[in-house]
């Protein structure tokens, strides 16, 4: 490894990092951290796709880049920063969970995802394609973030991550989807989360609360 | 193995014995200076020492003949570590009898040594403080495993010196395993160490204290060698670090040369004031956690070290 280019080193040490960061989600008990944690994983996103771009030298590439940096690094953050001051849920503590079982589960499904990329990897002629496991890695820690939080805005929060991950994924499969899917994705994404925004108004007004176990009641109690 | 071996070998471990308390003087020295308090002398470690070996021992009527064993036992074990791990040279004869996984054992006896002497006098503050010891190691244990396996599965080597060397030898690339670890490292050392986040080691209030609780018991020479001890562990620790994280600098190769030797020293010096610095800054800017918040940051640890293990498997960097 030692002796491979100087991009493809740097391409790994993202795809790490955003591991990492995945798992400071998973252990992260304010949701204002939470929103800045997936501001950075954004970011990370953002410029590993540059680099790839500039290794690959695929144009929609670039174009996927500046949309990953202007969108999930800068508008989503954004929009759940003012969610978060509209609603004035600063603290979203209790993960369901303690800590220190979340993040050794976390370890499992990072073990679990490794060895379920692999296959896969083999399969794809990308130089990139060892990172497939850290993106399903990446997905799955998102999904362990949302099952284990009860209140709505950081569900949010891990839906966007995992988003990042399978985007990530497609990158280092088979260098990015083809761009009216990714296009569509980040459309749709972007709606979802808009949408998300009212609900969470309609769901406050309903509970006082955004906590989702409310949900689970379906009876008309008069 | 030529005689400059061996005498590398006695320069190292003198080298420790005589700089550990420098470099815990140091690190008073640079925290006082960032908390706005005059600083005490560099030199306030040794002389503390000195007046301790200066007075009487007072033991506890209770006391059996382990409490005063144990001293000389773990001070024994620090000097042991110092003897294993490559601070100047990677040429050392005593390595071949203790590879890293040996080392944490010997840390391990330290512990356990020191943790079973607090409990023997019986009173309340010593086995609240052995009790948290244990709790703290033996989390703080399988993350320095851990950090050391990722080092070792790198350089093919578990023996320290070949660690070192093959690090320093190796074409420089970007290794996220290793910057992990690096990070879990550092957390490992602060909780084995008694540093801030976790312990106090200026702390007056028993309640708080975990390993100057074990230590309330001790009197004059036996104290005396359990605070050399502490200095010690932390140097070792530190010169771990450098062995695993920072290995240039250090006289390597295969054809002894007492110039790079003598090189290797003020390099040694130079790592050994940063870290310092590093490590006052590091204790001056965090609050210490709640006891029960220790397994939660050795947890973070482990995670560090895991995932730089299967980061280093998966990507081979």
């Amino acid at each position: 490894m030692s002796n491979s280019s100087i991009d493809l080193q740097l391409l790994n040490a993202f795809a790490s990092l955003l591991l990492l960061l995945s798992f400071a989600m998973l252990s992260q008990r304010r949701i204002v951290t939470m929103v800045k944690l997936l501001a950075m994983q954004g970011m990370l996103l953002g410029l590993a796709t540059l680099l790839l771009a500039v290794r690959t030298g695929q144009n929609h590439l670039y174009i996927s880049a500046a949309l990953t940096l202007s969108l999930k690094a800068l508008f989503m953050p954004w929009v759940l920063h003012r969610l978060i001051k509209r609603l004035g849920v600063y603290w979203d503590s209790e993960p369901l969970l303690n800590i220190t079982v979340t993040m050794l589960a976390g370890l499992l499904i990072v073990i679990f995802s490794f060895g379920l990329a692999q296959p896969i990897a083999e399969f794809a002629n990308t130089a990139t394609r060892s990172a497939i496991g850290i993106a399903v890695a990446v997905v799955l820690l998102a999904f362990l973030t949302m099952i284990t939080r009860g209140k709505a805005m950081s569900q949010v929060v891990g839906f966007l991550s995992m988003e990042n991950g399978l985007f990530f994924g497609a990158m280092s499969a088979s260098y990015g989807m083809p761009m009216i899917i990714e296009l569509g994705v980040a459309l749709d994404v972007l709606v979802a989360m808009l949408v998300l925004g009212v609900f969470f108004f309609q769901i406050r007004e309903q509970f006082d609360s955004l906590d989702l176990h409310h949900l689970e009641k379906l009876r008309e109690e008069k | 193995m030529t005689p400059l071996d061996w005498l590398t070998q006695l320069l190292e471990m003198l080298a420790a014995l005589a700089a550990a308390p420098l470099f815990v003087g140091w690190i008073n020295q640079c925290r006082a200076w960032l908390q706005n308090r005059s600083a005490p002398s560099i030199l306030q470690p040794y002389r503390a020492i000195r007046k301790l070996f200066y007075k009487d021992a007072v033991l506890a009527t209770h006391a059996s003949s382990f409490f005063r064993v144990a001293p000389y036992v773990v001070f024994g074990a620090m000097v042991g570590a110092a003897a294993v791990i490559p601070s100047v040279s990677t040429r050392l004869p005593f390595s071949n009898a203790a590879d890293a996984i040996a080392l944490v054992g010997l840390f391990a006896t330290a512990r356990v040594f020191i943790s079973l002497a607090a409990m023997d006098v019986g009173t309340a503050f010593g086995s609240l403080g052995a009790r948290r010891e244990m709790l703290v190691g033996f989390l703080a244990e399988p993350a320095l495993l851990m950090v050391i396996f990722v080092a070792s599965l790198i350089s093919a080597s578990t023996a320290l010196p070949a660690i070192s060397e093959g690090l320093a030898t190796r074409t420089l690339a970007l290794y996220p395993s290793l910057a992990f670890t690096g990070v879990a490292f550092v957390l490992v050392l602060l909780a084995e160490n008694a540093r801030i986040p976790v312990d106090n080691p200026a702390t007056h209030l028993e309640l708080t204290m975990i390993h100057e609780a074990m230590l309330l018991e001790y009197s004059a020479r036996h104290l005396a060698l359990m605070e050399w001890a502490a200095a010690l562990k932390l140097f070792n620790y530190a010169c771990i670090g450098f062995a695993l994280f920072l290995p240039w600098g250090l006289a390597t190769g295969d054809s002894p040369n007492p110039g790079t030797l003598l090189a290797s020293i003020p390099v040694l010096a130079g790592k050994l004031a940063i870290a310092g610095a590093a490590l006052a800054v590091i204790e001056t800017v965090s609050a210490k956690l709640r006891v029960f918040r220790a397994p939660e940051f050795l947890a973070t640890a482990f995670l560090l070290a895991v995932l730089g293990l299967l980061v280093h498997l998966l990507l081979g960097a």
